[in-house]
């Protein structure tokens, strides 16, 4: 069997994961572990990121960070951990002028200064971005080149972390699933972070990546860490819904608002967020919590478009400032019959980002030493409601903290490893690598899961729904023993599934009873049984398991 | 929206297996083989081995295999109603299992 040292496990190797690898080897690390259940820097969110990153620059105006900081805070609701915001808008600047140095081709000005757009929420231009649409893959592809140039840096793609193992409470290493050879790996590590991203897969609409499912979340609470703020999932308000669009990211009409404006119209052709209290009259300024409220109730009152939502047009712009402003994308939506001076498209809310995640303070500890997070799977710094171009400053200041300090950490704390470690988790790697007969895999049960999650638990909830989505994913957690899995051990598809459901229910249940204890409608939650703020609710709640594996809700302590 | 059939001739098993294995696949206009791939796994064949991360904003890259012997994306590429479409690993990479190659650079293999 495979076995693998290190000074710093990282699980992830998105935009916070890889950051954080190049953060440890500058802080002293000289093994860094690197690994993804995916390839390195193909998987997550980073590479999807179509447009905005938020960093109080000051290259169209005078900025500061504190102003950032003050609009975070607005956005979050009430709800941001203050010190994690804080530390995100003011280190931002350095991080964004970091990947300018490694070249990662942020979009100039006429004048060579780094072009910002205003977004919803902004109070002032501070989103830079790569054209066209190429934000995510510069990032992680300009990440990606740092990594190969550190020696200290072993990357590892396929390799799917199951467990985190401690000792004492404190994380020695972990157990992992070498997708390829479908055989166990232990790895011990003075330190690990995770950085894993987030769990919207779990929702059946979904801008996600595959490996989003919330493996990261599960790992941590079963590590005995906490989460926080695991209610609040922001849903898109205008991903994509039809024409059917392939070859482009769900998400994409949002950089034609920053850049063009853009209507959104009712199925009748009116315009109507002017009846939700935003008035578009200056451009595009809707918070994406409103936003997908706005959409919702149009819908629900019957005035949708025909596949269910609303309709987006351009129909207003120019051909040549269509060209001008997304040039060879404008291409890519022809090949997919869509022509915007001729036709509006259908648009309606998709899960996105989860707000919540893994509780860390600012120098991205979580409450077991030795375990760290970073990106979006920390929870905290975006409260009730993340702020447009917040997620991939998330990513680069959050990992570089992680790194940094999870270095130091490492530098003091040689637990070593002992064989009898992790024994559990390899057990039942290698007992389910053996397949095994039943009805069902794991496959129908995610489908199912999704359906679930989008139904019971999306964005409008009420105490009904939140309980039967309770209820059924008790019974899955449940039926997790009697599934199948196909035989042979190479790439095994059933055996990924079975790891992915066990992860998914996790967090799917983080996120319900969280949003089942909350009683009012906040930001990004929303209850239809308790439709108001409630000032008695300006506080977080946090998650965590106990041993026999009940998943308890509390408020901050 | 109208319901089309696409039938697909899939390669399947390991290094040291030739065998090929056909399924029919309803689809909705403008469907894509991706998605093909993933109501297979869902509805009839869980144990189909395939690679795909972003799903279908085809920024990974990872889908890529040889569809009617031409090298393209299954993302990208949108299923066809009536003749079989035979999708096969992408060529010269060895086959893992199914439509999975060894696409790892070898500095991120174990």
């Amino acid at each position: 069997m495979t076995h693998l040292e290190t000074d710093i496990l990282i699980v992830g190797a998105g935009g916070a994961g890889m950051y954080a690898a190049i953060a440890a080897s500058r802080a002293g690390a000289t093994r860094v572990l690197l690994a993804d259940k995916s390839l390195v820097g193909r998987g997550g969110a980073t590479v999807m990121a179509q447009m905005t990153v938020a960093a109080a620059l000051g290259e169209e105006c005078p900025d500061d960070w504190t102003a950032h900081f003050d609009d975070t805070l607005a956005s979050g609701r009430g709800l941001c951990d203050e010190a994690l915001a804080a530390v995100l808008c003011q280190e931002a600047p350095a991080r964004i002028r970091e990947m300018a140095e490694w070249r990662v081709g942020w979009a100039r000005r006429a004048d060579g200064r780094i072009a910002q757009v205003a977004a919803p929420g902004h109070s002032r231009p501070r989103c830079c971005y790569v054209d066209f649409l190429n934000t995510g893959p510069a990032v992680a592809a300009t990440l990606r080149r740092q990594i190969a140039r550190i020696d200290a840096i072993r990357r590892v793609s396929n390799l799917t972390v199951t467990d985190i193992v401690t000792d004492c409470g404190a994380a020695v290493g972990a157990v992992a699933l070498d997708g390829a050879a479908g055989e166990p790996v232990t790895i011990a590590a003075n330190a690990v972070i995770v950085a894993t991203g987030g769990l919207t897969r779990i929702f059946r609409r979904n801008s996600a990546s595959a490996n989003m499912g919330g493996d990261g979340y599960a790992l941590a609470l079963a590590a005995g860490a906490d989460l926080v703020d695991m209610e609040f999932v922001q849903f898109f308000p205008i991903g994509h819904l039809a024409p059917r669009l392939v070859g482009m990211d769900p998400i994409m009409w949002d950089p034609f608002r920053y850049k063009l404006g853009g209507r959104l119209l009712d199925g009748n052709g009116r315009e109507f967020l002017a009846d939700y209290g935003s008035d578009e009259t200056s451009g595009y300024t809707t918070p994406r919590d409103i936003a997908t409220y706005a959409i919702h109730k149009e819908v629900a009152a019957g005035r949708g478009s025909p596949h269910g939502g609303v309709y987006l047009s351009f129909a207003h712009v120019k051909r040549a400032a269509l060209e001008a402003a997304f040039g060879p994308v404008i291409e890519r939506l022809a090949r997919n019959g869509i022509d915007l001076v001729r036709m509006p498209v259908e648009v309606a809310p998709i899960a996105h980002y989860q707000m919540g995640g893994i509780a860390v303070d600012e120098g991205m500890a979580s409450r077991v030493p030795g375990l760290y997070a970073a990106g979006e799977a920390t929870g905290g710094a975006n409260g009730a409601n993340r702020l447009s171009g917040n997620a991939i400053p998330e990513a680069l200041v959050f990992g570089e903290r992680a790194g940094r300090f999870a270095a130091a950490y490492a530098a003091t704390h040689r637990p070593g490893w002992d064989r009898r470690l992790g024994a559990e988790a390899l057990a039942r790697i290698r007992s389910l690598a053996d397949g095994r007969q039943g009805d069902i895999g794991a496959a129908v049960l995610l489908d199912e899961l999704r359906e679930l999650m989008w139904r019971e638990v999306g964005p409008f909830r009420t105490a009904a729904g939140l309980g039967r989505a309770l209820f059924r994913l008790g019974e899955m957690r449940a039926a997790l023993p009697e599934l199948a899995i196909a035989p042979g051990r190479v790439c095994n598809a059933t055996l990924a599934d079975w790891f992915d459901l066990r992860a998914s229910l996790l967090a799917a249940e983080a996120v319900t009873r969280a949003a089942l204890a909350r009683t009012e409608s906040r930001g990004a939650h929303q209850r239809e049984d308790f439709p108001d703020s409630d000032p008695a609710w300006a506080s977080r709640q946090h998650v965590s398991m106990r041993s026999d594996g009940m998943i308890l809700v509390g408020s901050s302590p | 929206m109208t319901q089309q059939t696409a039938r697909l001739r899939i390669r399947r098993g390991t290094a040291d297996e030739l065998r090929y294995d056909e399924f029919t696949v309803p689809f909705d206009d403008g469907a894509s083989v991706l998605d093909a791939l993933l109501w297979i796994r869902t509805r009839r064949d869980p144990s189909l081995a395939i690679r795909y991360s972003c799903i279908s904003a085809n920024v990974c890259k990872e889908c890529v295999i040889a569809i009617d012997g031409v090298v393209d994306y299954a993302c990208t590429t949108r299923l066809r109603a009536g003749a079989v479409m035979t999708l096969e690993p992408l060529p010269g990479k060895p086959v893992l299992r199914d439509l999975v190659t060894e696409t790892r650079p070898p500095r991120e293999r174990l």
